[in-house]
C-alpha cells in the first residue's frame, strides 16, 4: 500500500496547478457570464501536452497514466468546472474511443492532432430518444456503395460546435437491438452535417454543449470506427474511463467551493467573531473536507487500476457517484456558509453551485451508476 | 556553450510561516525553485535553444530539493548536481564554497543564479561564487544576449537601464523582469526521470566541512508582530495635519 504520488505525478500536479491558477482561473467568472470558449486556454495545454495524457507519444500523447489524467482535470475544474467538463469530455470521450477501438490508421489520422491538442474531440452518443437507454438509438447508417449515409440527431454533445471530428453512435442493424449499434467517424464539415442549437445551460457555460443534426451525411466506408455493430460495447467501456473523470472533475469543483467557504468563514464576521468560531460551521467544513478527501482517494484508486490493468468498471461508478453527489452537497453547503452573498454572482460558490450539478447527470446519472454497481455486487 | 544554473529549493511564497521552538515548521509544506533562480533557468535553456549547449542545473540542499532539480530538468535542463550532504549545509560563505567545488570539476562558460533566496533573502551565494572562482560576475539583470564568448547584459538602476558588457567566464544573476519562465511540458516531465542527477558528499568535492563551517549563527527566529488595524483620521484637514504629528512624535515615536 502506498499513497503517494510518483515524481511525476507530483510534478504534473503542481506545473497544472500553477497553470490553471494563472490561465484559467482568473477568466472564469466572465466565461460564466458571456459563455465564451477557452479555445486559447486549450491551445496552450496542448502546447504542454495536457490534452493526450494518458495517450503514448506515437499518437500525440504524452505518454501518462490515468492518474495524471485525474489529477490533471481536477485541478483544471477546479479553476473552471465549464473548462474542466471540456478537457475532460475532449480526452474521455473524444480521444478515448480512437485510441481503443480505432484502427492504425484511424489514430494515426485522428487520435494524433486530438491529442496534441490540435482540435477538440466531441462524442455523440445520446439522443432526444436515447438518454441512460442508450440502446434506444435512432440514428440510422446506411450502407450505400462505398459510403455510409448517417440519418439522425444527437443533443446535448460536449464541444461538438469546436471539434472537426465527432464519433457518433448509429444504427446499423435494427433487429440486433443495442447489438446493432456501431459507431463512425464523422468530419463536421461534411455535407448534411449541421450544428443545431447551442444549449442555453444552468452552469458550465465556459464549456460548448451542442446539437447535431445529419441529414444523408455521406461518410466513406473506412469511417467505421472498430468492427461492425460493435458501437453499444464501445461507448460502455469509454463511459467506464469517462466516469474516472467526472469524478475528478466533481472533486476540482467542490474543492474550489471548500475552499472559498474556509476563507470566507474566517473572514466574515458575526456576533462579534469569525463565523468560522461557531461549531455550525466548522462542522460544515469538516465534513467537506473528510468528503473531497474521501471522494479523491476513490477516483485515484479507480485510475490506479485502470492503470494497472485491472477490473475498474464498479470503482469507477462508484468514485463517480459518490464523488457527484458529495460535490453538490459541498456546493450547496458553500453557499449556505457564504449566506446571502452566496447566492450572489459576485461570489464564486453561486457559480461552482450550478456547475456541479452536471457531474450527478452526464456520463450516466447516478441512478444509472447504482444501477451499474447494483449489477457488478451482483445485486441485480 | 556550457552552462551552470545554481537554483535553491525554497517554501512555495504563498505558503504560511510556521515557527515551532524556535524552528521554520516544514509540515505540509510546498516548495518549489527558489522563484529568482526560475528566471536564471529559463534564461540558460533558452540561450542552449537558441545556441546549443549544455545546461547543469546545481543544488546544495537536502534530498527533497531534488524535486527542484527535476523540475528544471522538466523545463529542459539537461543534468542535475545535488549536494544532499549535510555536513555542508551552512550559511552563505559555506553554500558559495561548495558550489564553487562543484563548479571547478568542469568548465562553464556562464553561471547564472538568482539574485537572491527568497527565504534568506542575502544575496550573497552569486557574487561569492564568482570571487571563489575569480571570474567577473554582474547581479540582477533584467535582460541578456550572448554574443561569441561576450555577454551583454540590461540592469535597472534608480529607474534607468544600465548596460553593461563582459566576456565569459562570467557569472549573472537574474531579477524579475529578465524572463516568464516557462511550464514544465508533460513530455518534459517523463522525460526528466531519465535525465541524470548526481548525488555528491564532501569526499566526492574533496572538501573537509570543518574548514568552511558557518561564519554566522541564528540566534532566535520569530515572526514579525502582528498588524494592527490602522487608524484612520478625521475632521478639518487642519486638525488631522496636526494630530497626525502628533502621533507620529507620542505614539508611532518616529519623529
Ligand atoms: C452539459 C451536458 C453535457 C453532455 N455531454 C454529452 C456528450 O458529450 N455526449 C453525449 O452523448 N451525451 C452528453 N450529455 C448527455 C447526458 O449523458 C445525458 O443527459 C444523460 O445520460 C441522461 O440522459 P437523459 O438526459 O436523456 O435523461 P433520462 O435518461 O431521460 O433520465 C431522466 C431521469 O430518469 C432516470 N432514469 C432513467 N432510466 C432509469 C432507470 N432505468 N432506473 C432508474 N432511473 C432511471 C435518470 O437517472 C434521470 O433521473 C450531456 C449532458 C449535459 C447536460
Amino acid at each position: 500500500m502506498n499513497f503517494e504520488l510518483t515524481q511525476e505525478q507530483d510534478m504534473i500536479r503542481k506545473m497544472v496547478r500553477e497553470f490553471a491558477e494563472a490561465e484559467i482561473a482568473p477568466k472564469a467568472a466572465e466565461r460564466d457570464r458571456t459563455g465564451e470558449f477557452p479555445q486559447d486556454v486549450f491551445h496552450k495545454m496542448g502546447e504542454l501536452g495536457l490534452m493526450g495524457i494518458p495517450f503514448p507519444e506515437e499518437y500525440g500523447g504524452s505518454g501518462g497514466d490515468t492518474v495524471s489524467y485525474a489529477i490533471a482535470v481536477e485541478e483544471v475544474s477546479r479553476a473552471c468546472g465549464g473548462t474542466g467538463l471540456s478537457y475532460a469530455a475532449h480526452i474521455s470521450l473524444g480521444c478515448s474511443p480512437f485510441y481503443y477501438f480505432g484502427t492504425e490508421e484511424q489514430k494515426k489520422k485522428y487520435l494524433i492532432p486530438l491529442a496534441q491538442g490540435k482540435s477538440m474531440g466531441a462524442f455523440g452518443l445520446t439522443e432526444p430518444n436515447a438518454g441512460s437507454d442508450a440502446g434506444g438509438t435512432q440514428t440510422t447508417a446506411v450502407e450505400d456503395g462505398d459510403e455510409w449515409v448517417l440519418n439522425g440527431t444527437k443533443i446535448f454533445i460536449t464541444n461538438a460546435a469546436y471539434a472537426e471530428v465527432v464519433v457518433v453512435t448509429a444504427v446499423t442493424d435494427k433487429s440486433r437491438g443495442s447489438r446493432g449499434i456501431s459507431s463512425f467517424i464523422v468530419p463536421t464539415s461534411s455535407p448534411g452535417f449541421k450544428i443545431g442549437t447551442i444549449y442555453d445551460k444552468l452552469g458550465l457555460n465556459a464549456s460548448n454543449t451542442a446539437e447535431i443534426i445529419m441529414e444523408d451525411v455521406r461518410i466513406p466506408k473506412e469511417n467505421i470506427l472498430g468492427k461492425l455493430n460493435e458501437g453499444y460495447k464501445q461507448f460502455l467501456i469509454t463511459l467506464d474511463g469517462g466516469r474516472i473523470s467526472i469524478a475528478a472533475m466533481a472533486v476540482g469543483i467542490a474543492r474550489a467551493a471548500y475552499e472559498a467557504s474556509l476563507q470566507y468563514a474566517k473572514e466574515r464576521r458575526q456576533f462579534g467573531q469569525s463565523i468560522s468560531k461557531f461549531q455550525a460551521i466548522q462542522f460544515k467544513l469538516a465534513d467537506m473536507a473528510t468528503h473531497i478527501e474521501l471522494a479523491r482517494n476513490m477516483t485515484l484508486k479507480a485510475a490506479w487500476l485502470k492503470d494497472q490493468g485491472k477490473p475498474f468498471k464498479k470503482e469507477a461508478a462508484m468514485a463517480k457517484l459518490f464523488a457527484s453527489e458529495m460535490a453538490t452537497r459541498v456546493c450547496d453547503q458553500a453557499v449556505q456558509i457564504h449566506g446571502g452573498y452566496g447566492y450572489m454572482k459576485e461570489y464564486p460558490v453561486e457559480r461552482h453551485y450550478r456547475d456541479i450539478k452536471l457531474c450527478e447527470i452526464g456520463e450516466g446519472t447516478s441512478e444509472v451508476q447504482r444501477l451499474v454497481i447494483a449489477r457488478e455486487i451482483g445485486a441485480s | 556553450m556550457n552552462i551552470l544554473v545554481c537554483l535553491k529549493q525554497t517554501f512555495d511564497t504563498e505558503e504560511k510561516i510556521v515557527i515551532e521552538n524556535g524552528e521554520i515548521s516544514e509540515d505540509g509544506v510546498e516548495f518549489v525553485i527558489n522563484p529568482y533562480d526560475e528566471y536564471a533557468v529559463e534564461e540558460a535553456i533558452k540561450i542552449k535553444e537558441e545556441q546549443g549547449g549544455e545546461v547543469t542545473v546545481l543544488s546544495v540542499g537536502p534530498s527533497r530539493a531534488e524535486s527542484a532539480l527535476r523540475t528544471a530538468l522538466a523545463m529542459g535542463a539537461d543534468k542535475a548536481i545535488l549536494v544532499d550532504d549535510e555536513s555542508l549545509f551552512g550559511d552563505e560563505y559555506t553554500i558559495s564554497k561548495v558550489l564553487a567545488a562543484v563548479a571547478k570539476r568542469d568548465s562553464y562558460d556562464l553561471i547564472l543564479g538568482g539574485y537572491m533566496a527568497v527565504d534568506d533573502g542575502s544575496a550573497q551565494v552569486g557574487p561569492r561564487l564568482a570571487e571563489e572562482l575569480d571570474i567577473p560576475h554582474i547581479s540582477t539583470i533584467t535582460g541578456l544576449e550572448v554574443n561569441g564568448d561576450k555577454v551583454k547584459v540590461e540592469k535597472d538602476v534608480e529607474g534607468d537601464t544600465e548596460i553593461i558588457e563582459a566576456s565569459m567566464p562570467v557569472l549573472l544573476t537574474a531579477q524579475q523582469g529578465l524572463n516568464e519562465p516557462r511550464y514544465p511540458s508533460l513530455p518534459g516531465i517523463m522525460k526528466a526521470k531519465k535525465k541524470p542527477l548526481e548525488r555528491l558528499t564532501a569526499g566526492d568535492i574533496g572538501i573537509n566541512p570543518d574548514e568552511i563551517k558557518a561564519k554566522t549563527e541564528v540566534l532566535d527566529q520569530f515572526l514579525p508582530p502582528k498588524k494592527e488595524a490602522g487608524k484612520i483620521l478625521e475632521g478639518e484637514l487642519d486638525d488631522q495635519v496636526k494630530e497626525l504629528v502628533q502621533l507620529l512624535r507620542n505614539e508611532a515615536k518616529v519623529i
